[in-house]
């Protein structure tokens, strides 16, 4: 085994290392919002769909790459787009708040 | 400093912003920072890899990349907020595709000869193959259960596990009948065998447990990911890959804990396929008390407190705004309301939150279960609205349930119990709740919306 082999191993294990250690903190509300970011962070293949297409030859080879970059994409902009909107609604709204607040009696 | 090595910074920098928006994404303030943090390093990342020696194909790039973009963009923008888990997998399943795809077309069309690959290089191509498709139909599977163009309940056959196993055993007889002797031959067949394994795995799998599955899938894609970063040579589809299947396994985990059950519980047991029938004959005894809206809402208006405990079926009926309403015009006559809420409610843990959130509840009236618990005794009145598993005292009684061990909301804790329901039905799990036909509880039958707005009026008049 070449020693090219063995650094992508340790970039492996450390990154699954750094994975499982960031998010075990993780509050039950925000494991929607975290599951579909990770969704998005997984939209990287676009890389590997645009190396794949931009080293294609012939029609069946081209046309298999235009697939592969819309299909990652499709990952990358519903990925990010979804989350955005899932955490706009946990953005402070200085309006509701204080209907609610001034909803309750006074103290 | 050679063009090669700034790209190598600029990935690096890519993947920093990865592990940042991780890191806030497990905050609510700094959520969405991170979010838009990890988007900026994608395209960061994106931009850099044009500059790479020998891409060609310009034209086809962009096309795909506009393509993609004008289909993801409105989809993700105008899908409700109810529908989300199925577009999470839909989304989930794309990327799983296209992982397999690249690995696909990396091994078909590579100019090097495939006897010359090194094992570990056919290694790196199967895996990404395999686990791709898996997760490619089988979220296909996941959606079709969520959008209800499958039914929900599990699908099952005789022999089905059997029959997975050998499934899953031609999968590793080809896998290293392709390391021993890479043939395209026996690459299609381990390609066919992994896309009938995603849908025959899934199948079992009910509606309920779906965003379980789908966070084990999202974990797959990322893991199919590296695999292609392996392929690649490329450092930062390594570690986005990883980053994703490690902490997908940790949410898969976090996740079915919150339902008290374990990874194979939910994959193999077909959970929710059959209604238990030993409660069904006792059940036929018993009555169940049912209240006028006016006479709720009168109990409502008159009480200190009150919890509000939400489930799928206040999402399915749109009512959060309306429940948004009723609580205001509570807390209007001084009642004081808070919501409880479970870990799975919805369909994915958290859902619930981003569902109240959307219908401006503020975040300090959320209440997580064990907070919502430890208060429970001092609330006259406990509302629940579309919800049955979560507050099925049988995950706590009865040791034969198949819910036995979920933690629950302990509504029976509260001095008077409010069920409005569409029905008797039971909930997704399929079991009876005696809850119901307990003397504190009484029910308020019809669709949660509407129920919900007769009750406003109900306290606004009392």
């Amino acid at each position: 085994m070449s020693s090219g082999i063995l650094q992508f191993v340790t970039v492996f294990v450390l990154a699954a290392f750094v994975g499982y250690e960031v998010i075990s903190k993780v509050p039950s509300i925000l494991h929607t919002p975290l599951m579909s970011g990770t969704n998005a962070i997984h939209g990287i293949i676009l890389l590997g769909a645009i190396l794949t297409c931009g080293a294609s030859h012939g029609p069946l080879q081209i046309t298999l790459g235009i697939i592969v970059v819309i299909l990652a994409t499709l990952n990358v902009v519903g990925g990010f787009v979804v989350t955005d909107r899932m955490l706009e609604m946990f953005k402070t709204k200085p309006a509701a708040r204080d209907a609610g607040k001034s909803g309750r009696p006074a103290q | 400093m050679s063009l090669g090595t700034g790209r190598d910074i600029v990935y690096l920098v890519a993947a920093v912003c990865f592990i940042l928006a991780m890191k806030g994404l497990s905050s609510p303030k700094r959520a969405r920072a991170g979010n838009l943090l990890g988007a900026a390093g994608m395209i960061v990342a994106i931009a850099i890899t044009f500059t790479t020696p020998g891409i060609h194909n310009l034209w086809a790039i962009g096309l795909g990349i506009v393509v993609g973009i004008a289909i993801g963009a409105p989809v993700a923008r105008r899908v409700k907020m109810t529908a989300m888990p199925q577009l999470v997998a839909a989304f989930n399943g794309v990327g799983g595709a296209a992982a397999a795809l690249v690995s696909i077309m990396h091994f078909s069309f590579s100019p090097v000869s495939l006897s010359t690959l090194a094992t570990y290089q056919v290694f790196e191509v199967i895996f990404g193959v395999v686990v791709g498709s898996i997760s490619f139909t089988g979220s296909i599977i996941a959606f079709s259960k969520l959008q209800e163009i499958m039914p929900g309940r599990p699908i099952t056959y005789p022999a089905q596990q059997p029959v997975n196993a050998v499934v899953a055993l031609g999968i590793v007889g080809c896998i290293v009948a392709v390391l021993v002797d890479p043939t395209k031959v026996v690459m299609l067949v381990v390609l066919l065998l992994a896309l009938l394994f995603g849908v025959a795995f899934t199948l079992p799998v009910g509606g309920a447990d779906a965003p379980v599955l789908i966070a084990l899938l999202n974990s797959f894609t990322g893991l199919a990911v590296a695999a292609t970063g392996f392929t690649l040579h490329s450092n930062v589809l390594i570690v986005a890959g990883t980053l994703v299947g490690a902490s997908g396994m940790l949410l898969t985990r976090l996740m079915s804990q919150a339902m008290g059950r374990s990874i194979p519980n939910i994959l193999f047991s077909a959970f929710g396929s059959v209604v238990t029938s030993s409660g069904a004959t006792e059940k036929e005894g018993r009555s169940v008390k049912s209240g006028t809206p006016e006479d709720i809402g009168v109990l409502l208006a008159y009480s200190n407190r009150v919890a509000i405990v939400p489930g799928y079926g206040l999402a399915v009926a749109q009512a959060q705004h309306v429940a948004r309403e009723l609580a205001e015009t509570l807390q209007k006559r001084g009642v004081d309301v808070f919501y409880a809420i479970h870990p799975v409610a919805g369909r994915m843990p958290g859902h619930m939150n981003v569902l109240l959130a959307e219908a401006n509840v503020p975040y300090e009236e959320l209440k997580e279960m064990d907070h919502a618990n430890s208060e429970m005794s001092t609330v006259d009145v406990a509302l629940v609205v579309g919800a049955n598993d979560v507050v099925n005292p049988a995950a706590k009684n009865s040791p034969g349930s198949p819910i036995y061990g979920m933690p629950i909301i302990e509504v029976s804790l509260a001095k008077a119990v409010i069920f409005l329901k569409r029905s008797m039905r039971p909930g997704f799990a399929g079991i009876d709740n005696d809850l119901l036909y307990d003397d504190k509880t009484t029910m308020l039958f019809g669709d949660a919306k509407d129920s919900l707005a007769k009750l406003v009026s109900a306290v606004a008049s009392a």
